[in-house]
């Protein structure tokens, strides 16, 4: 439901590159979304091709990069990604894992073009 | 073509302005929670509860998010101390922003506690940082036991987990021990706090959960300075 206010700061940021590149408009914006940021990709793909019309690119896509949740034991050191909700080392078993991957709601670039 | 790396937040907008809020709260020695749950879990009850067992001269003030009404506001501000309610007018979660215009005015050198009670939702309040020093997530017993696995983003954040209305087990077939396990699969190193804002059950190990941690917060604020 707040994925329209994060389509929004997504156009924004776009708005404030492009205005320090004269003479480009932006084409792509690549986006990280991460299993457990609380982002509905669909939802955001909805509300960022309305918004983006609205700031004037029409024509602007957005790449959505889904980020799958991995954690890392600090006790054998084994990285894997989590299945369903076992968070526990499937190699020793340690159930204290750290979270390494699965929540990032980044802007990873934004492609332009010449005008 | 010409790609423009930018490898930053989309919530960095936000992201600052909570860095510059948590840097105001630990100017003014102030201890901040953020509470986060589904409408109807109780949050303002504890609020009030939590309210009502502190002296009058404690120096706490509430924040109440909610989409409309004063209600909350108003139910907290019986107990004394300043409560004032954010109407966030359809949004469904309170940022950094709402909470930097909304101390607006209060002298903050006299505040200690800072209670932040969040619109009732467990999604999207978990995304926005609001300069605090911990999220707490409340749950109660007529909710069922998976609702952590629902909702993993938040129970993966939250500091504390409260398991709420305690008083109803007697009448529902809630597994406790379940709740706590799915809590803990979540989130391995959580608190977890069972309370009833009913019969008080739990709110000596809450308050003390409080004193605990706004000691430990003012001690590594003091050793920053």
């Amino acid at each position: 439901m707040h994925e329209l206010s994060i389509a929004q700061a997504i156009v924004d940021r776009v708005t404030n590159e492009v205005k320090h590149h004269p003479g480009v408009r932006p084409v792509e914006v690549g986006v990280l979304v991460g299993e457990i940021s609380g982002v509905d990709k669909d939802a955001l793909a909805f509300g960022f091709a309305i918004l983006a019309e609205d700031a004037g690119w029409a024509h602007l896509s957005l790449n959505v990069e889904y980020r799958s949740r991995r954690h890392g034991c600090n006790v054998c050191g084994r990285e894997f990604t989590v299945a369903g909700f076992e968070t526990s080392c499937p190699g020793c078993g340690n159930l204290a894992t750290v979270m390494l991957a699965g929540d990032e709601l980044d802007i990873a670039y934004i492609e332009v073009e010449d005008v | 073509m010409t790609r423009i790396a930018v490898q930053e937040k989309v919530l960095n907008e936000n992201q600052r302005l909570a860095a510059e809020l948590r840097q105001k709260f630990a100017e003014h020695g102030i201890f901040v929670l953020n509470f986060i749950s589904s409408p109807g879990s109780g949050k303002t009850s504890l609020l009030e509860c939590t309210l009502a067992a502190l002296p009058g001269n404690a120096h706490v003030a509430v924040l109440t998010g909610d989409i409309q009404t004063e209600n909350d506001a108003d139910r907290l501000a019986r107990a004394g101390f300043p409560a004032r309610q954010i109407t966030t007018g359809g949004t469904c979660h309170l940022d950094a922003r709402m909470i930097d215009r909304a101390l607006e005015g209060w002298e903050l050198q006299d505040l200690d506690v800072l209670f932040i009670e969040n619109v009732g939702n467990l999604v999207c309040p978990s995304s926005y940082d609001l300069g605090e020093h911990a999220k707490i997530v409340l749950f109660s017993v007529t909710e069922g036991e998976d609702k952590p696995l629902k909702y993993p983003s938040i129970f993966s954040k939250a500091e504390l987990c409260i398991i709420n209305k305690i008083d109803l087990l007697p009448y529902l077939n809630f597994d406790i021990g379940l709740a706590r396990e799915n809590v803990r699969k979540m989130h391995p190193g959580v608190d977890i706090i069972e309370v009833s804002c009913k019969t008080g059950e739990g709110l000596h190990e809450w308050l003390h959960w409080i004193e605990t941690r706004s000691r430990a917060a003012s001690a590594q604020a003091a050793a920053v300075k």
